[in-house]
């Protein structure tokens, strides 16, 4: 390799700019994609940017603790914006004053269900204790999830990525399932697939109507603060 | 912006306090959005600067996770060697509780009494781009 052009990426790759500057590229590039693909939920920004990004650090052999020096600035504000979901989810509960009990219901069964479901399905299949902490509270958002992960033992990365991928899976195939269960109300759909698959899932429940997206939106705030109460208590059923 | 950001850092500042000093189960941020939440309920809604700020980091949720995400590379044994628990985990547990959720979303608004009509187009048509 020629020598300039060697220092330059030493120096790029040990500065943290590389890595910041890189996740926005990415992040940006998906976005991109993703309105170019009509919002196809296999084209989800956050998957695409996530896929690319992998495959940089692992062609460049770049260390994942090296790109998380500069990516750590972009980490960091998970926290507040975990705290300011408080406002959807503020606006969520008022909107249902009128049919909350059934509507809050639905949420604390659905989401021991859609926790549950997936521990006893991982659990039958042979996985460790941290694995399932990991997958435990996947239904959650991903800053949500991430914190009840490590709390119970998980490992927060993991869950990202298992959030997300669950976001796709039920944002692609939700509709086609419920198609096949004959659900045709449109608020029990969005309900459904917002509880189960959070941001990604209600990103794709607009397309069908702004109604299914709107309660897609209501049960994917609602379901960021029932995970984080309901999984713990869930867990202990698990605890080793 | 900046008085609506010192809130958010400061209620998540509080949550992850409370949760290490009380050894609670859940993480400070959901604490501190609990705390949010109980304020905003008493003061009744939030304003405008907060709105925005909190819209401004909604808009761009996505973006905040992708640096853990990429975290996934430091897992992939794991992923090869459980690949079977992910699978069903994240395929089959979501569908089905898609479906599971939505049956029971249609019975209790069922047993909640007279359904509501569909208000076809009474703000601005909906969508006609199915």
């Amino acid at each position: 390799m020629d020598e300039p052009f060697f220092r330059l990426w030493s120096y790029l790759s040990a500065h943290p700019l590389g890595a910041l500057t890189a996740t926005l590229l990415a992040y940006a590039a998906a976005s991109w994609l993703w309105e170019r693909s009509g919002r196809s939920a296999f084209c989800n920004p956050v998957f695409i940017a996530i896929i690319a990004l992998s495959a940089g650090l692992y062609a460049s052999q770049t260390p994942y603790s090296r790109y998380f020096e500069g990516a750590q600035f972009i980490h960091v504000l998970l926290g507040p914006a975990t705290v300011a979901l408080a406002a959807p989810l503020y606006r969520a509960l008022r909107e249902i004053r009128a049919l909350a009990l059934p509507v809050l219901g639905v949420l604390g069964l659905g989401a021991v269900i859609a926790s549950g479901l997936a521990l006893s399905l991982a659990a039958l299949a042979g996985a460790d204790a941290t694995t399932l902490a990991s997958i435990a509270p996947k239904p959650a958002t991903s800053p949500v999830a991430m914190g009840v992960s490590e709390k119970l033992g998980g490992l927060p990365s993991l869950t990202a990525a298992v959030v997300v991928t669950t976001g796709v899976v039920g944002g692609a195939r939700g509709g086609l399932v419920l198609d096949l269960a004959r659900v045709r109300d449109d608020r029990a759909r969005g309900f459904a697939i917002g509880l189960c698959s959070h941001g990604i899932g209600a990103a794709q429940a607009f397309r069908r109507s702004e109604r299914a997206g709107a309660f897609a939106s209501l049960a994917f705030a609602l379901n960021a603060a029932a995970t984080a109460l309901i999984v713990p208590v869930l867990w202990l059923a698990y605890a080793p | 912006m900046i008085r609506a950001l010192a809130l958010l850092l400061g209620l998540q500042l509080i949550g992850e306090a409370a949760a290490a000093a009380l050894d609670l189960p859940l993480p400070g941020p959901v604490l501190g959005m609990l705390a949010l939440f109980a304020i905003l309920a008493a003061t009744g809604g939030p304003g405008r600067e907060l709105d925005g700020t909190a819209q401004g980091f909604l808009d761009n949720l996505g973006l905040l996770f992708v640096p853990a995400g990429v975290g996934v590379t430091l897992h992939l044994s794991l992923l090869a060697e459980a690949w079977l628990a992910f699978f069903l985990a994240i395929v089959v547990a979501t569908l089905l509780s898609i479906v599971l959720t939505a049956w029971l979303f249609d019975g209790l608004s069922r047993l909640a009494g007279p359904q509501p009509q569909d208000q076809p187009s009474d703000h601005g048509g909906g969508r006609r781009d199915g």
